[in-house]
């Protein structure tokens, strides 16, 4: 308090102007400074990492072919290059969509009707009203979100969580965090697939003391596809909210029917990094669990970010039209891994629903016996193949994918492989030129060969 | 319902393993190597007692049993599994 208040020695001198009324020109030395400023961190550390990636042409065309600068991409589950139209939305909006849309002049009330048409947009493709959606910063905040909102208001009514086995761990740390100071988390048990006991799952919401349940449209390592709307019919007969993570569908899948809350992650769908969706059933109780503000209605806290927010609903748009053609040829590529794999490399076991329409369409794991997944990923990346793996070496925790221990799968030697717009059989071709000899290079490492 | 297999006594009564195999302190794969290297020692119909400490090896050992045609017969202790060849 006592900095704010002007020092006595300064308050007759006509010369010095009070902060608010200084002009800054070119002249004034403080500009200068800060012009020296900007373009130190413009030019050197943000051009610098910049330099360091691939670089693409415009659009995501880098994935496309294996001598192209990303190689062969193969995980697309993980997260998707930008749709072209996601792209020339953001750049048009990083100029154009600046302002704040919070504010009443033009520039404001026009910053807020491109927001509230991209929110429109994103609620009609997901089957929800407008002021029932918001955008926090990634799909994992928006699961944060919907679980830790919902056990906040339903606190009287319980404090317990149901849930599958099988959830991303997003989901499953929120379930933990909501529960720390009491309640407990059911997680219901999946079959051989990965699909959640529906008879248990209903058992278990029938139980006293449940505040929500959570399922996910289709698990993220297995691809195996959950009974959500029967699990949604479920939840309204048993009175709990229901919170589905559609992170893995989205844009690639017709959204679950019955829901209470609904999360998803827009870099997933070939929008920018940078974007959740979280929409709330109107009606359904949530309580923010973060401090009261008045942007993002009530729901995220913080100033929108606009450019990225419009890029991925037009992006998500953009996918209406395509995702069902779509679907139907990343099947045929899923298929075809899971045919010939197995013809290529012995000892390998195929995981999830071996039923196509048990599946979501754009990804596949296998795991192959005596090979330690991280090294079987490196050979991959060496191939300029890019996969991921739910095998224990490859996670930082060092256990085994909490899914495939679910499911009871083979953890060792695993391999998501996942595909998206750009993928092509050529991707699939060039997989199965390189995997054999990679498996056959790492079993011969381990002493396994002839096993 | 693999989860009900893991969960099944171990059904051996008065049986002793034929052949104890320990892979503490060793990282999945090798403990399944070890297994499918050492399998042959012991006769059709045998037990074989492995010992492992990988937290991949819960879900492994069986998973393995299932490929290759062998019965899991369940975790007695914590990191002791046992299995019959077939």
């Amino acid at each position: 308090m006592l900095s704010q208040r002007p020092r006595p020695d300064l308050l007759g001198g006509a010369a010095v102007a009070r902060p608010d009324e200084r002009r800054i020109d070119a002249a004034d030395p403080d500009r200068t400074r800060w012009a020296d400023a900007r373009e130190t961190v413009w030019n050197e550390p943000v051009t610098k990492p910049v330099a360091q990636l691939p670089q693409h042409a415009a659009g995501s065309a880098g994935t496309r072919s294996p001598s192209g600068p990303a190689g062969t991409y193969l995980d697309w589950a993980s997260t998707a290059p930008l749709h072209p139209v996601a792209r020339a939305t953001l750049v048009a909006a990083l100029d154009a969509g600046w302002a704040d849309p919070a504010r009443l002049y033009g520039l404001g009330r026009r910053a807020r009707a491109a927001f509230e048409a991209a929110r429109e947009q994103v609620a009609s493709l997901i089957g929800a009203r407008a002021d029932e959606v918001s955008f926090p910063a990634s799909g994992t905040a928006a699961a944060h979100l919907a679980l830790l909102g919902t056990a906040a208001a339903r606190q009287r009514v319980g404090r317990d969580v149901v849930l599958s086995a099988v959830e991303h761990s997003c989901v499953l740390a929120a379930a933990g965090y909501a529960t720390r100071d009491g309640g407990s988390v059911h997680e219901i048990e999946v079959d051989r697939a990965g699909r959640v006991d529906l008879s248990a799952f209903t058992a278990a919401l029938a139980q006293p003391g449940v505040a929500l349940a959570s399922l996910q449209s289709a698990n993220h390592e297995v691809g195996t596809l959950q009974p959500v709307d029967a699990a949604g019919a479920a939840c309204a007969a048993a009175g709990v909210p229901l919170h589905v993570d559609a992170a893995q569908t989205l844009g690639r899948l017709d959204p679950p029917a019955r829901w209470d809350l609904l999360s998803a992650s827009a870099h997933k769908w070939g929008g920018p990094p940078g974007v959740g969706v979280l929409a709330v059933r109107t009606g359904v109780r949530w309580h923010s669990p973060a401090p009261e503000d008045e942007r993002g209605g009530g729901r995220v806290p913080g100033y929108e970010n606009l450019p990225a927010v419009l890029a991925a609903a037009a992006a998500l748009a953009a996918l209406e039209g395509e995702r069902r053609d779509e679907a139907v040829r990343l099947t045929a590529l899923v298929e075809r891994v899971r045919a010939e794999v197995p013809q290529h490399v012995t000892g390998v076991q195929m995981v999830g629903d071996p039923d196509p329409a048990g599946r979501a369409p754009h990804l596949v794991t296998f795991s192959c016996l005596y090979v330690p997944g991280e090294a079987l990923l490196a050979e991959l990346d060496r191939a300029g193949v890019s996969v991921s793996s739910g095998s224990s070496c490859t996670s930082s925790a060092l256990t085994p994918s909490h899914v495939l221990v679910a499911m009871g799968a083979l953890s060792h030697g695993n391999i998501r492989v996942s595909f998206g717009r750009d993928s092509t059989d050529a991707d699939v071709d060039r997989l199965l030129a390189v995997l054999p000899g990679a498996v056959a290079r790492l079993r011969d490492e381990q002493g396994a060969r002839g096993l | 319902m693999e989860r009900r297999v893991r969960e099944r006594s171990v059904a051996v009564s008065g049986e002793l393993p034929a052949l104890r195999l320990d892979y503490r302190g060793q990282r999945c794969p090798l403990p399944i190597i070890g297994l499918a290297r050492r399998i042959g020692d012991v006769p059709a119909g045998a037990v074989l007692e492995l010992l492992a400490d990988d937290p991949a090896a819960r879900s492994d050992v069986p998973a393995w049993c299932d490929m290759c045609g062998h019965d899991y017969l369940g975790e007695p202790r914590p990191g002791t599994f046992w299995l019959r060849r077939r």
